[in-house]
């Protein structure tokens, strides 16, 4: 680039072209001679690229790109739809699912509550079985002991007449016996 | 020694007829116009042929150029202005490959010719005289009477309007005219410089290589231009129409 300035010396430029358009006799672009071939030309081009144009070109690839488009909304539109599908399935889906909790915490419950139930009864059955047996046993406990108590009194009383007829020498009555016994046996 | 200018010229290459001492011929310039019209074809049409929903890159091509005018159209002139969208591609495309083409080497570049660009200036001045009378009758000319002026400068105003306005086209054709012509006369001068020096022997040839890289950075240059020049003359086009569909500003 520093030796730019030798390359486009300006009168090295003139000297070459000055001379040129001198002997050239006018200048082209403003020779009116060919303004008529070109304006002919020029018409006749010009129509022909507007006739291709307008009734060709733009048509075609307005068409092409409203294709497009179209296919493109469409698309659109379908892809929306398939969403709104899948959202509305995963919807069901969740739906179904909770309702299934739903129902299998039921069926838990009602299954716990009636095992509860159950062993509860069973346990209450027991219970009472047991409580019969426990009164059953009292009573029998009861009952062995005023038959016990009963002839430990006939025990006393025979004792206490032995004890007093050796002792006396004489057996007491046995109404003085048995009054005796009572007395002894109410202490 | 290479011509900057010859580039220019206008050359018959199948005479067909002559009307008084005018000739009809099938020109360079015809031959570029019609190259012009084909590589639309084949772009817009030719990458097309199969519709795909899904484009290649042939198909995108055409596709992006599409939607690239349609977008300044919208911009620049509203939906409304889509009504023009054959016209400003038509203009679009003609003025982009014809710029595109003529960095070609040995090519001719149609709108390097002052006669073309003020004829496609002129056809866009036409309509947006034509289409903003057609739409809105008289109130087209409140085109020329802005908003919010105070009424002393009214007429000043008024007139600079209508002095702009009329030297629309004027400015829309040269401004591609000329960038294209100088663009394509600078190339032709520093090539010429490599071809010039080449004669001078090996130290001509090592000089020549300066020249060479210009002429190769200029091209890169041309190339944005084509296309910068395309875009600005199509811009314009819009932004004219734009005041024939909304002259009310």
């Amino acid at each position: 680039m520093a030796q730019e300035p030798q390359a486009i010396t300006p009168t090295q430029a003139i000297t070459e072209h000055t001379p040129a358009t001198e002997h050239g006799g006018g200048f082209p672009p403003f020779d009116a001679q060919t303004f008529p071939s070109q304006l002919i030309w020029l018409a006749i081009c010009f129509a022909l690229l507007y006739l291709m144009v307008s009734k060709a070109v733009l048509p075609r690839v307005s068409g092409i790109l409203a294709a497009r488009r179209a296919k493109i909304d469409s698309d659109l539109a379908d892809a929306a739809r398939l969403k709104g599908d899948a959202d509305a399935a995963v919807a069901s889906y969740e739906k179904a699912l909770a309702a299934a909790r739903e129902r299998a915490h039921a069926i838990a419950t009602e299954t716990r509550e009636k095992l509860t139930a159950e062993s509860e009864a069973h346990r209450k059955a027991v219970e009472a079985e047991l409580a019969d047996k426990l009164h059953a046993a009292e009573a029998q406990i009861a009952a062995g002991k005023t038959k016990a108590m009963a002839n430990v009194r006939g025990i006393a009383v025979d004792a206490a007449s032995a004890i007093v007829a050796r002792l006396a020498d004489k057996a007491p009555t046995a109404g003085a016996v048995d009054a005796a016994v009572d007395k002894a046996l109410q202490r | 020694m290479a011509d900057p200018i010859h580039q220019f010229e206008i050359v018959n290459l199948v005479p067909l007829f002559k009307v008084g001492s005018t000739e009809f011929a099938i020109t360079n310039s015809a031959v570029f116009m019609f190259t012009a019209v084909v590589l639309t074809a084949l772009l817009m049409l030719g990458t097309t042929l199969g519709r795909q929903l899904v484009p290649g890159r042939l198909q995108s091509m055409a596709e992006v150029t599409y939607e690239f005018v349609a977008d300044m159209i919208r911009s620049t002139a509203g939906e409304e202005g889509l009504r023009f969208f054959p016209f400003v591609f038509s203009l679009f495309a003609f003025v982009t490959f014809a710029n595109v083409l003529g960095i070609i080497p040995y090519t001719f570049t149609v709108t390097s010719q002052i006669i073309v660009t003020a004829t496609l200036a002129l056809l866009v001045f036409l309509t947006v005289i034509g289409y903003g009378l057609y739409s809105h009758g008289l109130g087209f000319f409140r085109l020329f009477v802005p908003h919010g002026i105070p009424g002393y400068i009214l007429p000043f105003v008024v007139l600079i309007e209508i002095v702009s306005f009329l030297s629309r086209p004027v400015s829309h054709s040269v401004r591609l005219f000329a960038n294209m012509l100088a663009g394509h006369i600078t190339l032709k001068v520093f090539a010429g410089f490599v071809a010039g020096l080449g004669t001078l022997g090996a130290v001509g040839w090592a000089g020549a290589t300066l020249p060479l890289i210009m002429v190769v950075a200029l091209t890169a240059l041309e190339l944005l231009v084509a296309f910068l020049q395309a875009y600005v003359f199509t811009l314009l086009t819009c932004i004219y129409l734009a005041d024939a569909l909304h002259p009310g500003h």
